[in-house]
């Protein structure tokens, strides 16, 4: 185990009801790091989030967040911040109220602060003046990067994302690639996406694990550029040349 | 492109069949027939083995080559062996796709038919884990509730208001219209009967009585039941199958607190107030059949319905819809935050809240009913 590991998993099998999706995987987090969880579609990359952020409880295994049971947190001041795949903001509520939602639960802040720091949480994510429109008012693109305001809003030190560019076109997916390359660099956060995006792996992850549906664990680990160019594992390989064509296409949408 | 006389057949004595032209999709099925009954696939005995030449065919659907290739599979589960043989470069790597992944076995075993014990076994499960489900739920929700009750800053009231608007102002216009006109069909069915008796005064009795101690609450119920467990059950299946309600607890928030309890408060305040609302205008709707019909004064109308009607009356009315109130909600809650899949997991929630619903309320009218025939008046 890392001495400054931020997550830390160990022997976890995960699934749903008896089915096996993963076995024994162990793998620790170091602090600051941009993890990417990586794997096919259907291999179980977004039931493993579903585990770190404690919305589901394993079959078998330890895992603990900044020290603590992800699961055991649910009902207190949430540790860390997760955005959603389709942003999950609530749609009876405008922007600024999402974003308000966590401060009101958990800090003593009056309505004059909260508003404050809802404006600020906005203009991070490029949404200032955005505070009152509704969820159904704004695009794809802009929902994530409200639901990364609401995820950042009592400045959690762990940052979850689940398929942050998914359904977005190349160039919001740049823009929110840059985002959250801006947030983890500056405010020293540590974040952990899951993803099948190669393009925005190579540009902000550090360090990943490599889910197989056919192994049932972990398949690579380690930087994602070592493991393009230098890996031994021809599944490893598939993975990624498999996508290599839509990288430069990404890339260069970005200029 | 398509050319359905390419697939014919000639006849090359059985164990070459030759294909030419463009095999199109359309013609499909008539190969497929053909080629079965040449392979001796139809019957019991062992199919004849054959070399099908694609030499000269041009072109090719894939649905065609992937029916080509189930052929040569079925021959060889059977024994025969029959090949496919010289097809041109385009039709070789349409063939080689297909037979690539149609080799893959099925990730999970196709459904298999229960028997009848079975069928029982498994609804009687179900039944069971709908029942834990619903415990757990109604646990939650009275564990919320008090502790709304423990500390009402923590209940957020503004969407209790923004709930009691849509849920009792915006149903003002409904409960209305059906309850005066649920008052005038009794006063015109009993003054048919009581009139035989010289009885039209009894109207007023009547009205009164049934109105205030069972339709009033029950029909509002029914109502707030089709409008607002609906619209409850759609919503939280929508917030849960797009996330929202995760999202929720990952930041800390109880759903039951922040969805369910308000829901709740909502429903139990306004049923009530709807149910006495519902009373008046039943008993107007009565009114105006007595008077304009029968004959009978304003103030002999009156004075009847008040000498008919006690406060026990309307308190029985009026603790039905409060207990209706609460059912319908926590019905409604609890099938909206069980909904899974997509869009069609949101309307079975909402067709089944509605049902169970109703189911409720009509098994919970005759349970009070009874209650008060023992133990009131």
């Amino acid at each position: 185990m890392g001495h400054d590991a931020v997550i830390e998993v160990e022997g976890l099998t995960i699934g749903w009801g008896p089915v096996v999706l993963m076995r024994d995987l162990a793998f620790d987090v170091p602090r600051g790091e941009v993890f990417a969880i990586l794997g096919g579609s259907g291999c179980g990359k977004s039931t493993l989030l579903r585990h770190l952020i404690g919305l589901e409880v394993p079959m078998a295994g330890r895992l603990a967040v900044l020290g603590r049971d992800p699961a055991a947190c649910q009902g207190g001041r949430p540790p860390f911040g997760v955005l959603f795949q389709s942003g999950a903001l609530l749609g009876s509520m405008t922007l600024g109220e999402n974003v308000e939602l966590p401060l009101r639960a958990w800090t003593a802040l009056g309505p004059t602060a909260r508003a404050a720091v809802v404006r600020a949480k906005l203009a991070l994510v490029g949404l200032e003046g955005f505070e009152n429109h509704l969820p159904a008012e704004i695009s794809g693109g802009m929902k994530k990067r409200a639901g990364i305001a609401r995820a950042m809003a009592l400045d959690p030190s762990v940052l979850f994302l689940d398929e942050p560019s998914a359904g977005l076109d190349p160039i919001s997916a740049v823009e929110l690639d840059d985002l959250i390359l801006t947030l983890s660099d500056s405010l020293g956060m540590t974040t952990v996406l899951v993803t099948h995006e190669l393009p925005s792996i190579f540009k902000i992850a550090t360090s990943c694990i490599m889910l197989d549906k056919g192994a049932r664990g972990i398949i690579a680990r380690g930087d994602p550029r070592a493991l393009r160019d230098g890996s031994d594992d021809p599944r490893v390989r598939r993975f990624f040349n498999r996508q290599a064509a839509a990288a430069p296409v990404v890339g260069g949408g970005a200029g | 492109m398509s050319d359905a006389a390419g697939t014919q057949l000639p006849d090359e004595g059985g164990a070459v069949i030759a294909l030419e032209g463009y095999l199109a999709f359309e013609g499909a099925g008539a190969l497929w027939e053909d080629l079965h009954a040449r392979l001796g696939l139809g019957g019991e005995a062992a199919p004849r083995a054959a070399t099908i030449d694609l030499s000269r065919v041009e072109g090719a659907d894939g649905g065609v080559l992937a029916l080509l290739i189930q052929l040569r599979d079925l021959a060889k589960r059977r024994g025969a062996a029959v090949d496919l043989v010289a097809p041109n470069d385009r039709v070789r790597a349409l063939l080689d796709l297909y037979a690539e992944r149609m080799g893959r076995p099925a990730l999970h075993p196709p459904p298999c038919k229960q028997g009848i014990l079975e069928q029982v076994g498994s609804f009687a499960l179900r039944v069971h884990e709908e029942l834990v489900a619903v415990l757990e739920f109604v646990g939650r929700a009275a564990r919320a509730s008090a502790a709304g009750l423990a500390r009402p800053r923590s209940v957020p009231w503004p969407d209790v208001a923004r709930l009691l608007e849509r849920v009792g102002a915006d149903g003002l216009p409904i409960v209305v219209l059906i309850s005066f006109l649920i008052g005038l069909i009794i006063a015109f069915q009993s003054a048919v009967q009581l009139k035989q008796f010289g009885a039209e005064m009894l109207v007023a009795n009547a009205v009164g009585l049934s109105i205030t101690r069972e339709l009033g609450p029950l029909m509002t119920a029914i109502i707030v039941a089709g409008r607002s467990g609906a619209s409850y059950a759609a919503e939280l299946g929508t917030m849960r199958v797009s996330e929202e309600v995760d999202a929720l607890r990952t930041l800390g928030l109880d759903p039951y607190r922040h969805l369910v309890v308000p829901r709740l408060v909502a429903l139990v305040i306004a049923m009530p107030l709807l149910a006495v609302l519902s009373d008046l205008l039943g008993v107007l709707g009565g009114f105006v059949v007595g008077v304009g019909q029968l004959g009978i004064s304003p103030v002999a109308y009156i004075e009847r319905t008040r000498q008919a009607i006690g406060l026990w009356d309307v308190g029985q009315g009026l603790i039905k819809s409060v207990v209706f109130g609460a059912a319908v909600g926590m019905i409604a809650c609890e099938r909206g935050l069980s909904t899974k899949g997509g869009a069609e997991g949101v309307g079975r929630s909402t067709t089944a809240a509605v049902v169970t619903s109703l189911f409720a309320l009509v098994v919970l009218d005759a349970m009070f009913t009874i209650i008060f025939h023992l133990y009131g008046r």
